[in-house]
């Protein structure tokens, strides 16, 4: 196979390592901002990872403190009303929402990535069956979708991860068709198919890892918006049984005290879902800008 | 001329008839979620406890012990009739909350809208204008974080600071205690409503309440559209008509903001469409956050009954939004833009 001209999975990696380095030098800002996502998302994962290291008291301590009290060395993110350590909370709740966001984004990439090749790939009535489905899915809106999953499934790590899943299928679909029936008409697939390639080789050999790369841009900006839905779905109580620290659970819970001026119990969780969200769409930014120099030229 | 006015006619009828397999697939979606997957209704309405023989009425009274194929087509044909069907917690039809409530989700939604064109064209038009400069990257960098913000957290974080700190705003609810809503409630719309009873005193409380949910609205979608008016001004910038506009001595900021910013406008419509979904969805939130009694509250509500038939109706009700309004803006975007082929 040695005319081979697309690249494996693994060459596609070093290609989008390649062309970081030389876009580090070249292009100022979105190098940084590359660089601040990944140090961003790398220092939640070391806390998601390791929250005992950090976290002062338990996540489910009740006697970690007073009722509701304010920020204080001993608190530095005050108490909440089960006098929890909010800090110890804010840290062990990264867990879930990472865990969470990240197994949906692989889920409906799993599912999306697949359609998407093979609707593109074979065409026809299939292909059109397949888009109508994923547009109109695409057209609703996602957390409505995922409201009425997450109520018919009931509340549970596995469930909320699926009803997140769902509603992401048809942006993979979409942009995985799309680059699928660009690169169906490039000169190496014709080549393939003259050497007798059979189909499910040109799809996965030649199609696959020549679409991937924009997968993982995606990928990326997919994260940050499941970190915004599952947020968005234990804030409403949908999401998760009680007793598992979470960043939307708890504001939900920091809402009810947010009258008698309890402003610890909301800002931290909530600027932690900002900033994560933040580190996954600066990753997928930087990426798309250096995977794409033409976006540079404007 | 009148060869265009048919091939518009032409493209109304073909796109109103693509509406149609998009509302049906919807439905049939809608269907599967309440109905096929796992999760009985009646059982978790009367509790896994309640005796099987109570069960079991219950399901024949919903019809839920005909086969699948038959319920769906049950189903499709109340909808054909413009039936919602009737709640199974309350002695109502699935329609009448639907319809008391669906104006204060509109009211909500149209003005966060005004409030999202009105921070974000701007904003987009001048990064574009400045673009490569610290102002562009502040404006982009303005538009990244927003668009990370929790609608429901910046809420919640607009209410502590000019409700409970600042005292500007009321933090919940559309009136206050010492506003008669029937007094002057006819349309369900408090602005209109407030306005046709003359009722100034009345409107200004509507507005009161209406503009930290609405502004909440306003800030965190306008991200998209600092880089969706940045983007298309972007195109525009560099084209011939707008060189040709500069030569002729136009003055630049007109040149921008006139002529450029008109032609821009045109894909910001189309996408509006696209994100009139992402508002309704913030809508839901907002409602939550603001206790605004419009239908997110309501889908909510329900959802904690278990009030299938309404929680069913408010999605189909979402559903047929959301098409509408697609093909409302395909339209329009066919009228004002007489490139579109069709």
């Amino acid at each position: 196979m040695s005319t081979r001209v697309s690249l494996s999975p693994a060459g596609a990696i070093g290609k989008i390592f390649r062309s970081f380095s030389e876009a580090g030098r070249k292009y100022g800002v979105e190098w940084w901002i590359l660089i601040a996502g990944i140090v961003i998302i790398l220092a939640v994962a070391y806390i998601a990872f390791f929250p005992q290291t950090l976290a002062p008291y338990d996540p489910l301590d009740q006697n970690a403190g007073p009722q509701l009290g304010a920020p204080s060395a001993s608190h530095p993110m005050g108490t909440d009303n089960l006098s929890r350590d909010v800090l110890s909370r804010t840290l062990y709740g990264s867990r879930t929402i990472l865990g969470v966001a990240f197994a949906a984004a692989l889920v409906s990439s799993l599912i999306g990535i697949p359609l998407g090749l093979l609707s593109g790939f074979v065409g026809g009535v299939l292909d059109r069956v397949i888009s109508l489905i994923m547009d109109s899915l695409y057209s609703f809106p996602g957390l409505i979708l995922a409201i009425a999953f997450a109520a018919m499934l009931g509340p549970g790590v596995v469930n909320i991860t699926l009803a997140v899943a769902v509603i992401y299928i048809p942006t993979y679909f979409r942009l995985v068709r799309g680059q699928t029936l660009s690169v169906k008409e490039e000169v190496y697939v014709e080549a393939a198919r003259a050497l007798g390639a059979r189909r499910p080789a040109i799809m996965w050999r030649y199609i696959f890892p020549n679409v991937i790369a924009s997968v993982v841009v995606v990928f990326s900006l997919n994260i940050a918006d499941a970190i915004m839905t599952e947020a968005a779905l234990s804030y409403i109580g949908l999401g998760l049984p009680a007793g598992i620290p979470d960043w939307g659970m708890d504001i939900a819970m920091g809402k009810k005290f947010l009258p008698s001026g309890a402003w610890w119990m909301i800002t931290f969780p909530g600027l932690m879902i900002v900033i994560l969200a933040l580190g996954f769409t600066m990753l997928g930014e930087g990426l798309a800008e250096i995977l794409n120099p033409r976006l540079l030229e404007r | 001329m009148e060869h265009q006015m048919k091939n518009l006619l032409k493209y109304f009828v073909t796109r109103t008839l693509l509406a149609i397999p998009m509302i049906f697939i919807l439905l049939s979606l809608v269907f599967v979620i309440l109905r096929v997957m796992p999760g009985d209704p009646v059982v978790s309405m009367l509790g896994a406890h309640a005796p099987p023989e109570v069960i079991e009425q219950k399901r024949v009274e919903l019809g839920l012990n005909k086969p699948l194929i038959a319920q769906y087509f049950s189903y499709l044909g109340q909808l054909a009739r413009f039936d919602l069907g009737d709640s199974m917690i309350f002695h109502q039809k699935v329609s009448q909350p639907i319809l008391d409530k669906l104006p204060a989700t509109l009211e909500l939604t149209l003005t966060g809208m005004l409030f999202v064109l009105a921070i974000g064209v701007p904003l987009g038009a001048y990064a574009a204008n400045k673009r490569r400069t610290g102002r562009d990257f502040g404006i982009r960098l303005y538009g990244n974080i927003v668009y990370c913000i929790p609608v429901f957290w910046m809420g919640l974080m607009l209410q502590l600071i000019f409700g409970i700190w600042l005292g500007w705003f009321p933090i919940a609810g559309r009136t206050g205690s010492r506003i008669f809503v029937s007094t002057f409630e006819k349309t369900g719309f408090y602005i209109i409503d407030t306005l046709l009873a003359g009722n100034i005193h009345a409107f200004i409380d509507v507005l009161y309440h209406l503009f930290l949910p609405a502004i909440t609205l306003g800030i965190v979608l306008s991200g998209i559209f600092v880089r969706l008016t940045r983007a298309n001004m972007l195109d525009v910038l560099r084209s011939d008509y707008v060189l040709a506009a500069r030569a002729r001595g136009i003055p630049e900021g007109r040149v921008v903001y006139r002529h450029a910013l008109k032609n821009a406008f045109i894909p910001i419509l189309t996408m509006m469409g696209l994100q009139f979904a992402l508002l309704l969805a913030g809508a839901i939130l907002t409602e939550t956050t603001f206790s605004w009694p419009g239908m997110g509250r309501l889908l909510l509500e329900r959802i904690y009954l278990r009030d299938y038939p309404t929680i069913q109706g408010v999605i189909v009700v979402f559903a047929l939004f959301v098409t509408a309004v697609s093909l409302i803006v395909d339209l329009a975007y066919a009228i004002i833009d007489p490139r579109v082929k069709y």
